[in-house]
């Protein structure tokens, strides 16, 4: 708990502005406009390269880049295990970590239970990526769970591989229930990965996820 | 219940329902039923004309709509399209089918609609495979990349297939377009109700293939290629192109291939419901089979009458989709044949699937290879270079 308690003191001053969302804009243009030109360019051309010579008819670049957006904020589905990652995320909770807010967190009994439908269902319905979270090995509640969830996200990453879509927007990751930090610095981080690929290509045109901004104005809604 | 009344008399009407005699051709023919009691096509059609109650949502999803029912049926009526009729009127309200697999293959489907995809799915066109980026002849792969990636631990080998055909297409000369942006023709969409999405796959695979200019239109696929065949044109209009299943083209040119003299193995042939009943390919599978020099022995229901593979465009599996696979395994082992030769790579996953019952073990086991790297096997090597890896086993 001591990483933690430093973390909260440094970050006590951004916890006294109410508004979740503000203290994000700022971070996010920073760090979008500097990231995000190298990243895409270096991956496109090395993408590029590989294909001409795997196959006779090399495959077209994209049309249209995807839009760099300043303020966008990346839609991130999190399926988290019962058992270790759920309470990982209560423990960055309890500890007052303060970490990116851009996800929305699915508790499953195991992360062997994150079969690649659950993430392809996902993307479908408009997210930008998928954290795939559970116990560390050894530490499954059900013994094997975890392993299974390899074999699980292996499977989704290779779908994805063949659908086009970038590898960083999925990734699975281990956490105990002490790692509050840990999750807190894996969202993130996660949060930061996604946002310098841009929005989903694959999103369908009005079945998405709300933004965050229409979330939260859903939710003040709600409050009245 | 007004409302959908309308919808529900038309689709009865559609389905040349007011015709039935009831004499339960249907049920006694139906593969579902002989397992599942509570599940007969007649009764399900009596009960819509007598009273108005319609299939529930479980029974519109049992169908396997595998056709053998109309194949039968004296007076006509056409059962399967009722279902599927009903399956798209109540489409996300009522129906939703228990997807198999999660329903991670409808979400792919549904993804593949998107307008701008970078797919990385021409990783299995290796060297000695030649492919071209235009020409008069196009080859559509259909989702074989994906079936690969996704039943691994079925250890399915749909891409042999594939890999067989454009060698096979390659041995007439041919160096057939492949796209690299192809889409899922749409197929189970479309059987699952999502008419939606169908259209938009259908719209996009058109105007990949107009653009590509090609006058053919090859399918290894027997799904991709009945849904190009009849159902494309209610979307997108007359086709720009001539649709063809892989064993129609190579029937048509069997003698400008040559294969190999020794003798080959005896295989027996499972008829896919989509080649034989519906779009009613059943000799040149046989021709081309015959040609390459493999011992033909027939499953006693074979052609129109074949048994199917209890696939179900993904929509339900349950222990009488088992039931019927085993029973038609047994059938093919009865022939006396050493390989299930099938044209349809989804009869290759669900008889794979059903081969890994630990309790029957043996029993059951058989070699099972798609049609064309069973064609491919047995062409004859002249320039010498190494067998694919369909020959392998």
């Amino acid at each position: 708990m001591t990483p933690a308690k430093g973390k909260t003191a440094a970050t006590e001053e951004k916890s006294k502005a109410k508004a979740k969302a503000s203290p994000e804009k700022p971070r996010a243009a920073a760090k979008g406009a500097t990231k995000r030109p190298a990243g895409k360019s270096s991956a496109g051309g090395a993408k590029a390269k590989v294909k001409a010579k795997k196959t006779a008819a090399p495959r077209k670049p994209r049309k249209t880049e995807p839009k760099v957006r300043e303020d966008f904020t990346p839609r991130i589905v999190v399926f988290a295990c019962n058992w270790c990652s759920y309470a990982g995320a209560d423990t960055a909770g309890i500890s007052r970590i303060q970490y990116s807010p851009h996800f929305r967190i699915i508790r499953v009994m195991c992360s062997g239970r994150v079969h690649p439908a659950f993430v392809l269902r996902a993307f479908e319905l408009g997210a930008d990526g998928v954290l795939v979270s559970g116990c560390h090995f050894g530490d499954c509640h059900y013994i094997f769970g975890n392993e299974r969830a390899v074999e699980q996200f292996e499977k989704t990453k290779a779908l994805l591989k063949i659908l086009g879509l970038e590898e960083g927007r999925i990734r699975l990751e281990w956490i105990s229930a002490a790692e509050g930090v840990k999750f807190g610095r894996v969202i993130d981080e996660f949060v930061e990965q996604v946002r310098a690929l841009g929005p989903s290509t694959l999103a369908p045109p009005g079945r998405e996820l709300p933004r965050e901004a229409e979330a939260f104005a859903d939710a003040a809604a709600l409050a009245k | 219940m007004d409302k959908t009344a309308t919808v529900d008399e038309r689709a009865l009407k559609d389905a040349n329902a007011f015709l039935c005699l009831e004499c339960g051709k249907c049920t006694s023919t139906c593969v579902v039923a002989r397992y599942n009691r509570s599940y007969s096509p007649r009764r399900l059609i009596s009960q819509a004309l007598a009273g108005g109650r319609l299939p529930t949502s479980q029974e519109l999803s049992i169908c396997l709509t595998c056709m053998a029912c109309d194949a039968r049926c004296p007076s006509g009526v056409r059962f399967v399209d009722l279902i599927r009729e009903l399956r798209r009127a109540t489409y996300g309200a009522e129906f939703a089918g228990n997807c198999s697999h999660g329903g991670a293959m409808q979400s792919l489907m549904k993804l593949m609609t998107a307008a701008e995809l970078n797919q990385d799915r021409l990783a299995w066109v290796t060297d000695d495979l030649k492919t071209a980026d235009e020409g008069d002849v196009a080859f559509f792969v259909g989702c074989a990349p994906y079936f690969d990636a996704f039943f691994t631990e079925l250890e399915v080998d749909t891409l042999a297939g594939v890999k067989g055909a454009v060698k096979v297409i390659n041995a007439l000369g041919i160096a057939p377009v492949v796209l690299p942006d192809e889409r899922c023709c749409g197929h189970d969409l479309l059987w699952g109700g999502d008419v939606e999405h169908f259209e938009i796959l259908a719209r996009r695979n058109v105007e990949l293939l107009r653009a590509k200019g090609v006058k053919t239109v090859v399918f290894n696929c027997p799904e991709c290629y009945y849904t190009f065949k009849a159902d494309y044109a209610d979307v997108v209009g007359a086709l720009p192109f001539e649709v063809k299943h892989l064993s129609e083209f190579l029937a048509e040119r069997a003698g400008e291939l040559n294969f190999v003299d020794d003798e080959g193995e005896k295989v027996t042939f499972q008829d896919p419901c989509r080649l034989a009943r519906f779009a009613g390919v059943v000799e040149p599978p046989r021709e081309v089979l015959t040609a390459a020099g493999v011992e033909l022995a027939e499953m006693p229901r074979s052609g129109k009458g074949a048994v199917c593979c209890a696939g179900n465009g993904w929509l339900n599996c349950d222990r009488f989709s088992k039931e019927v696979q085993l029973e038609r395994l047994r059938e093919a082992r009865a022939t006396g044949a050493t390989t299930l030769v099938t044209a349809c790579p989804k009869c290759e996953i669900h008889f794979r699937c059903a081969m890994k019952d630990p309790n029957l073990g043996d029993e059951i086991k058989m070699e099972i290879r798609d049609l064309a790297s069973t064609v491919a096997s047995r062409l004859e090597n002249k320039k010498a270079k190494p067998k694919g890896k369909e020959t392998e086993e």
